[in-house]
């Protein structure tokens, strides 16, 4: 039972007052941000990290994760009362479930998104709980070449795996990397990029650059967005789903949790696309495909469960190995760099309390969201009231101020509006601002391992296939490089013709 | 009047029901009811209409170019920085590889991707993000001299009451009540060296 040991202790460090106020905090304003359409969890987070400077790292994480899941439950109740996808993860959760209110049933809609949400996630942090450990000791032996593949492998898998354009997520990613080189060179001292400006001699923070480029973009561009006017909803009665919705809906639920799961594990998958998928399979299972977009409860509690399992998953990377998954988890990983914790496999054994912390946090933060959106829910339609015109200016505000008080100087500011401005013109032009922000976070690990690589091959590359895993991982590199091609030939045959315009469609709020 | 707000997809509006009477939401009411009943592909197509419209072949040529340029550049610094070799790499040898990744892949967008249909058009929305950002430097730019009250103050103005739409009495006390609250929480409660006048 040793094994277990470090998880019940976990507990403890979750059941501290200012642990669990801080999880209160975060599920709340993700259940928030999830509801009003706009922000998105990544813009939030990155909004919000000056807010974790003075608290411990273990809190820092659990909020900023239960910012993340929040969003996933808040992001369905939009979707369903007003046809609103609240979040990118729960867009096709609008096929249904409006359909379900329409007849009536938003309430039923709301509870199994609800309890759907509740099982995948809960099952993702039990599965994260078994598989992570067992990740973790395995790359524990990895040294710099494996890391140098690694990294490589993640950037370019979030890079072609994101929604825009691949040969532009491929140069966000690259300028991802310069930008992470401005700056003291760790090798010799010399000063690359800085032009002579003393404030750059330390190279670039990552909290400017993540508020700019996903935050204070994010906002100048929602200025400038249609939105579709929406109806005051009606009101929601009965979020309690019947016996019979809950057995027609278990079968989706459970794929959806496994799905959801596998797909959030997967560099550059994660909840929106855990969603999609579980849609396709549920629609593509069903014995009445025609029910679908009809009111259909699987087609509500599929996505629902997946996007929430995948979203609990996609810490399991970045917690064991050290490489994010995906934009949000690019922001967890220069949260945690920010105190002084450098995620990766000797995580589990140096810093058990913040490993299981943050997992079992997940285990209350899915408990509290349950209780607000089953029985208060009617308190979060209402937000739904404040104006997008309101909270525009007032989240633009919170980002300049807070940008000041990272370091109390302007020039973080200065940097905030610069990168709000390449932010904004990234999503303009049909750059991913994702890949960015996550080889910017990879930056200096990838260029310090692959130089200490090459010192040890004796600055011969094809040393890198003499080891088995890193020579596995640059294959997989290649076969990922190569591979789109391959990939869209698949996809057309395998997904119904009818589901194209749909994935084509959705755009990643960060 | 102002512009943006007599648009009936008022920027910034999500979630939002327009204020001011001319925001002009009575014309989408009956349409919103013919659209109850539309099939998922039907709501996928009608999103694809109402995103902005995308941008022709300049805009990709021009941030392609944009690409190049920032490569290139980068590309001259790092071989100036010196780049050694693999086996004793000089500080240039990095950024170096990582510039030819991106002059390639500039040179890639520029002749294969001309055609994507990725970007959006600036439009008559655009003047919304441009005006808020010449507002977010004007207040980066007073806030050392005289605090940042009445930057906050004007910004949420004319956020509110020009890009967002609001009526004028709603805008003001909304806007003063923000400031307060933030006056209260950075300089009060959290006590931070924020730049402040009062």
């Amino acid at each position: 039972m040793d094994f277990l040991n470090p998880v019940i202790n976990g507990f403890a460090v979750v059941l501290e007052p200012s642990n669990l106020l801080y999880c209160l905090i975060g599920v709340v304003i993700g259940m928030l941000i999830g509801v009003l359409p706009g922000l998105g969890p990544a813009a939030t987070i990155a909004i919000l990290l000056p807010l974790t400077y003075n608290v411990e790292p273990v809190t820092a994480i659990i909020m900023l994760a239960g910012i993340f899941y929040g969003a996933q439950y808040g992001g369905t109740i939009t979707s369903v009362l007003l046809r609103l996808p609240g979040e990118a993860s729960s867009v096709v959760t609008v096929f249904d479930g409006y359909q379900m209110a329409k007849q009536g049933k938003a309430g039923t809609a709301l509870g199994l998104a609800s309890i759907g949400s509740f099982i995948g996630g809960t099952a993702s942090i039990v599965g994260l709980t078994f598989l992570a450990p067992v990740v973790a000791s395995f790359a524990l032996d990895f040294g710099p070449a494996e890391y140098s593949a690694l990294a490589l492998l993640g950037i370019l898998l979030v890079a072609t795996i994101s929604n825009g354009a691949k040969t532009k997520a491929l140069i966000a990613a690259a300028v991802g990397l310069l930008l992470a080189t401005v700056g003291r060179d760790i090798f010799t001292g010399e000063s690359r990029f800085t032009f002579g400006n003393l404030e750059l001699a330390d190279g670039i923070d990552f909290v400017p650059i993540a508020m700019g480029i996903f935050g204070l973009g994010e906002i100048l561009y929602n200025l400038e967005e249609r939105h579709r006017a929406a109806k005051a909803p009606s009101k929601v009665t009965n979020v309690w789903p019947s016996r019979t919705d809950l057995t027609q809906a278990s079968g989706a639920i459970a794929r959806g949790s496994v799905l959801g799961f596998f797909l959030g594990i997967l560099p550059g998958g994660g909840a929106t696309i855990a969603s999609m998928a579980s849609y396709a399979m549920e629609k593509k299972r069903a014995k009445q495909p025609e029910r679908f977009g009809k009111g259909a409860p699987e087609g509500v509690a599929g996505p629902e469960t997946a996007n929430n399992a995948a979203a609990t998953s996609s810490f399991i990377p970045l917690l064991t190995l050290g490489i994010p998954a995906n934009a949000t988890m690019a922001l967890m990983f220069g949260a945690l760099l920010i105190q002084g914790v450098t995620p990766g496999p000797q995580l589990v054994e140096q810093d058990p309390g913040l490993f299981w912390g943050v997992v079992n946090s997940m285990y209350i933060g899915n408990i509290l969201l349950l209780i607000m959106s089953l029985p208060l829910v009617g308190i979060f339609v209402k937000i739904l009231r404040v104006r997008a015109a309101i909270l525009a200016p007032v989240t633009a505000l919170i980002t300049l101020l807070g940008a000041y008080t990272i370091n109390n100087s302007m020039f973080d500011v200065t940097l905030v509006v610069v990168f709000g401005i390449v932010g904004y013109l990234m999503k303009k032009f049909g750059f991913e601002p994702g890949p960015l922000v996550l080889a910017f976070v990879l930056g200096s690990l990838l260029e310090s391992s692959l130089r200490r690589s090459l010192l040890v091959f004796g600055g011969d590359p094809t040393g890198f296939f003499t080891r088995p895993i890193s020579a596995t991982l640059l294959i997989v590199f290649v076969l990922v490089a190569v591979l789109p091609g391959i990939r869209t030939l698949l996809a057309k045959r395998t997904t119904a013709p009818s589901e194209q315009p749909i994935t084509t469609k959705i755009k990643e709020k960060v | 009047m102002i512009q943006v707000s007599s648009s009936p997809s008022v920027p910034a509006g999500g979630g939002s029901r327009p204020a001011a009477p001319s925001g002009g939401n009575a014309p989408q009411a009956p349409g919103d009811d013919v659209l109850e009943d539309l099939t998922p592909e039907q709501l996928a197509a009608q999103w694809e209409e109402e995103k902005p419209p995308a941008a022709g072949a300049l805009a990709n040529a021009a941030s392609s170019l944009v690409v190049l340029g920032v490569g290139t550049g980068a590309l001259v610094l790092s071989v100036a920085m010196g780049l050694g070799t693999p086996a004793a790499p000089e500080p240039g040898l990095w950024p170096f590889m990582i510039s030819c990744v991106m002059v390639v892949l500039g040179l890639f967008q520029l002749t294969v991707g001309r055609h994507n249909r990725d970007a959006e058009k600036f439009t008559r929305m655009s003047s919304a993000p441009l005006t808020g950002l010449v507002t977010l430097a004007a207040m980066v730019a007073l806030m050392p001299a005289i605090g940042f009250e009445l930057p906050a103050l004007v910004l949420c103005i004319i956020w509110m009451r020009f890009l967002g739409g609001e009526t004028w009495r709603s805008t003001l006390l909304v806007s003063a009540i923000v400031v307060a609250a933030f006056y209260g929480i950075f300089v009060l409660a959290l006590n931070t060296s924020i730049p402040h006048l009062f």
